[in-house]
């Protein structure tokens, strides 16, 4: 017979505390509905008519059951309002330990990089109980990626970064669908999410040649095409220096100021004269076209690290084993 | 009225009927004398006639949808055929049917005559209005007919603007000549109750339905220009390769969802406020009384209309969208459910100590109250932005929407059609087959969608051609309750058309209602009124006053004396 769930799987940490709130609603719902179930259908039949000439009395209304059924029905979407705000950010927060990969959407299907350069497609193998920061772009439309066992969706958006996190509590297999429509395949936009223990993990993670990391090839990129030219550390750089630059506020010519995240790395890329750093000239050229998403994804990775290794050498001087970088700056 | 005095001495057995003598229907002949009519109902027959085509059109892209998802597999069309059905049976059933469908055929018939007025402020501007839809309509169908649109009814992008390779701009020029059809109608009904209401009909005299289109009205107005707007950026992005949403071309895919939910959030109240104030009027008329809280009722649909306005930022929980931003989305849209909330506990009330009967218009008013609760009450699911992230694009949203538009929308429509069907051909229709009906659309309805809600949390995605096996059994059930809801919805078009020649001819009151329209004959005369009514009392006064409405020979005027 046909298999015939009334429940998702539970496999994340975030999936009992929206489960929670998801019975805390459907009880509300069910004492409402029945509420005005029993009201209206035993009224009606209370007070069915009897006789055509029957004259029922004008009511004309009362404040005080419109207060009261203006001011609970009022405390009852503030809790929910608070539980669900709640909720919302600690599916948004994501945890300092947490581990990256990357994911490109595209038409029809989903591209992902794990730091250490694996690739896969339509697949996610992810280790249980450790926190997975999922960066995600699109090449063409918006796509949306979804695990339902897991409760988490966050869109896709071309020409954007948007992030999204969870971890795993239960290993096994897991649908990934794409839940915004995205043209003729769709619904073959799907795909399974592995969750391993964490030496399986690290066994298929390893099992293979991966080749260089992202950050790796990232910084490759970064050589190739000549960005060390005038991204340097020097005074007479004719750009700003990148090392450390991640996460933070940059001071833009417009008199704004923006915080230095993936999407402005990405933007600053392909699009250099969006925002002009104070103090700099619109000299840049644009990359647009040349650099695939994944490429884009893999310097700002390296962009990104750039930020660790100051930090590591300040704290531990013989970290510079990562020495590239110091010629970046 | 001497017209009055001579036919209840005639054969006629109904009193207050008027097939007999002159009324609008017979008043002109010939096929010019409907396309170039002014008189708001028989313009009010015009939308009816060409929604129903519309309503059956849309229904009949939603049972090609059903049917290829009894099966996981994409195997009765490929895979773009799908897309088309679903996006199309979308566009048809909200721009085509459900925006028009009460305010253009049961407010342009029932407005000026609620308000004592001989028509609506611009007869002319409402024939336009008319002349406008089919337009729209007309572009849509050759989009239809050069193979259909596939982007979804939201159009978004850059998916509609650079990789959709159908019929997109006629589709899209098809709504936006639409949009005005809908801003004129909203336009009239506002000038019309503010400015041709009888003497002594003050605001708060006047029946709820009027004041639930004066609130439909300003959305209309306000909201319907955005999305206009909206759709022809679309379509000048597509052609001109201007860049305004496509991130190759240096625009923002997120500024189209704004500007479109900007619209399509308020669209909703488009569509259920007119229904709202149908219900106040059903449930007063079957438990002849005073509705409970007038005011309240009166002004929340206003509330809604305002607040409604606020709360569009909820559809884009998951698109990257600030927290912050979210926050005040949710819980402005947490604070729309109150007045909401508001109108039911009124309707419920109202029942307390009345006459209640149970005839096939409070039926589908009865099961509107039940439908709307539960889609209310899931949207505060949805509304709930930790638990939206789960449900954003699933079959919850699919299943919350469809009780709101058809277990609310059209279920007051219907209810509403078969209320002032008596009104409005002066015929009646078999209660029996009525009751028949509105139970087996209830249950048709609640086993189409109710299984949507639990296929919706276990993550099925909407739009989707094929789905994984788990999914199936409530798929069917889905279908199986569609196929119960075709059927039933048929029934009311058999037996409706079939009153027009043999059905029973209406008095002017079957209901023993209060309201203008049941004091003068059914169907009304071109002018509906003899003379100028004068207004005495409030909305729904049926303690008041001796059965003055089924005295067939009250002249109008008298008739609220």
């Amino acid at each position: 017979m046909w298999s015939f769930p009334l429940f998702p799987d539970q496999a994340s940490t975030l999936a009992s505390k929206v489960d929670a709130l998801y019975f805390f609603l459907i009880a509300i719902s069910i004492f409402f509905s029945i509420l005005i179930a029993v009201l209206v259908v035993g009224l009606a039949i209370k007070y069915r008519r009897r006789s055509d000439d029957e004259k029922p009395p004008a009511i004309h209304g009362s404040l005080l059951l419109e207060l009261t059924w203006t001011l609970i029905p009022a405390g009852i979407v503030l809790v929910i309002f608070v539980w669900s705000a709640e909720v919302y950010f600690s599916a948004v927060r994501v945890p300092k330990n947490a581990i990256e990969v990357q994911a490109v959407g595209k038409r029809w299907m989903w591209k992902i990089q794990h730091m250490t350069g694996k690739r896969e497609i339509n697949e996610l193998h992810v280790p249980v109980g450790v926190p997975v920061k999922v960066t995600l772009t699109s090449e063409d439309v918006i796509h949306s990626f979804f695990i339902p066992a897991f409760r988490v969706k966050k869109d896709a958006v071309p020409g954007r970064y948007n992030t999204m996190w969870f971890e795993a509590t239960k290993t096994g297999k897991y649908h990934l669908f794409c839940a915004e429509y995205c043209g003729t395949k769709h619904s073959g936009m799907i795909g399974t999410v592995y969750v391993m223990e964490p030496d399986a993990y690290q066994a298929w993670l390893g099992g293979e040649q991966a080749g260089a990391s992202l950050a790796g090839a990232g910084e490759k990129l970064f050589t190739d095409l000549a960005c060390i030219t005038c991204h340097r550390g020097d005074s007479g750089a004719r750009g700003p220096d990148l090392a450390g630059l991640f996460g933070k506020p940059v001071k833009l010519a417009s008199g704004e100021t923006v915080t230095a995240d993936e999407t402005y790395l990405r933007e600053s890329i392909v699009q250099p004269a969006a925002k002009i750093v104070e103090g700099y000239q619109p000299i840049m050229p644009t990359f647009q076209g040349l650099l695939s998403e994944e490429q884009l994804l893999q310097l700002v990775a390296y962009i990104q690290g750039m930020k660790a290794e100051v930090k590591d050498e300040a704290a531990a001087p013989a970290a510079g084993a990562a020495a590239p970088s110091t010629g970046a700056r | 009225m001497q017209t009055e005095v001579v036919t209840t001495n005639s054969e006629d057995a109904a009193p207050g009927n008027g097939l007999d003598r002159e009324n609008y229907i017979n008043a002109k002949h010939g096929i010019w004398s409907w396309l170039l009519t002014t008189d708001h109902k028989r313009i009010a027959i015009l939308y009816l006639i060409t929604i129903t085509l519309m309503f059956f059109l849309g229904g009949a892209f939603a049972a090609g949808v059903r049917l290829e998802l009894m099966t996981p597999k994409g195997d009765l069309v490929d895979s773009d055929a799908y897309n088309k059905l679903f996006t199309m049976h979308g566009i048809v059933m909200v721009f085509f049917f459900l925006i028009p469908s009460i305010p253009a055929v049961l407010g342009n018939f029932l407005i000026p005559i609620m308000i004592g007025a001989k028509d609506l402020a611009f007869p002319k501007i409402n024939l336009l209005s008319w002349y406008i839809y089919m337009a729209g309509a007309a572009f849509f169908m050759v989009a239809t007919l050069f193979g259909g649109v596939e982007t979804g009814w939201t159009f978004y992008t850059p998916y509609s603007t650079a990789f959709s390779h159908t019929n997109v701009i006629l589709a899209a020029v098809g709504i936006f000549i639409s949009g005005f059809s809908s801003i004129l109608t909203g336009l009239n009904f506002i000038v019309t109750i503010h400015k041709m209401r009888a003497p002594g009909l003050t605001w708060f005299r006047m029946p709820l339905f009027v004041w639930a289109h004066y609130a439909t009205s300003l959305i209309q107005i306000l909201g319907t220009p955005v999305v206009a707007v909206t759709i022809l950026m679309v379509a000048v992005e597509r052609l001109l390769k201007l860049g305004l949403f496509d991130p190759a071309l240096g625009g923002d895919p997120i500024l189209f969802q704004h500007l479109f939910w900007f619209y399509s959030h308020p669209a909703v109240y488009i569509m259920i406020l007119p229904g709202m104030g149908v219900m106040s009027e059903l449930i007063t008329a079957f438990t002849r009384k005073r509705v409970f809280g007038y005011e309240f009722i009166a002004i929340s649909s206003l509330a809604i209309a305002v607040v409604g306005f606020l709360v569009w930022g909820h559809h884009m929980f998951v698109s990257g969208q600030s927290t912050y931003a979210g926050m005040v989305f949710s819980a402005l849209s947490f604070l729309v459910a109150i007045p909401s909330a508001v109108k039911v506990f009124n309707w419920s009330a109202t029942l307390y100590k009345g006459s209640v009967s149970w005839e096939s218009p409070m039926m589908y008013a009865i099961g509107f109250i039940g439908l709307f609760t539960i889609g209310g009450l899931t949207g505060l699911f949805l509304a709930a932005m930790g638990l939206d992230i789960h449900m954003h694009d699933t079959y919850f949203v699919v299943a919350h929407f469809h009780y709101i538009m058809v277990g609310g929308a059209i279920f007051a429509y219907l209810g509403g059609i078969h209320f002032w069907w008596p009104k409005i051909t002066g015929r009646m229709y078999p209660e029996y087959w009525a009751r028949v009906a509105a139970v087996l659309v209830f249950a048709g309805f609640n086993l189409t969608f109710f299984p949507q809600f639990v296929v919706g949390y276990l993550g099925m995605p909407r739009r989707y051609h094929a789905y994984p096996d788990e999914f199936q059994v409530l798929n069917v059930m889905s279908t199986a309750g569609a196929s119960l809801l075709g059927i039933a919805y048929l029934i009311p078009m058999l037996y409706l058309t079939w009153s027009l020649f043999a059905g029973k001819k209406a008095p002017a009151n079957p209901w023993g209602a209060k309201g203008l329209e049941w004091t003068i004959q059914s169907p009304p005369t071109t002018f509906n009124f003899e003379h100028q009514p004068v207004v005495t009392e409030e909305a729904y006064a049926y303690a008041e006053g001796h059965d003055t409405t089924h005295d067939p020979a009250a002249p109008p005027a008298q008739a609220h004396a």
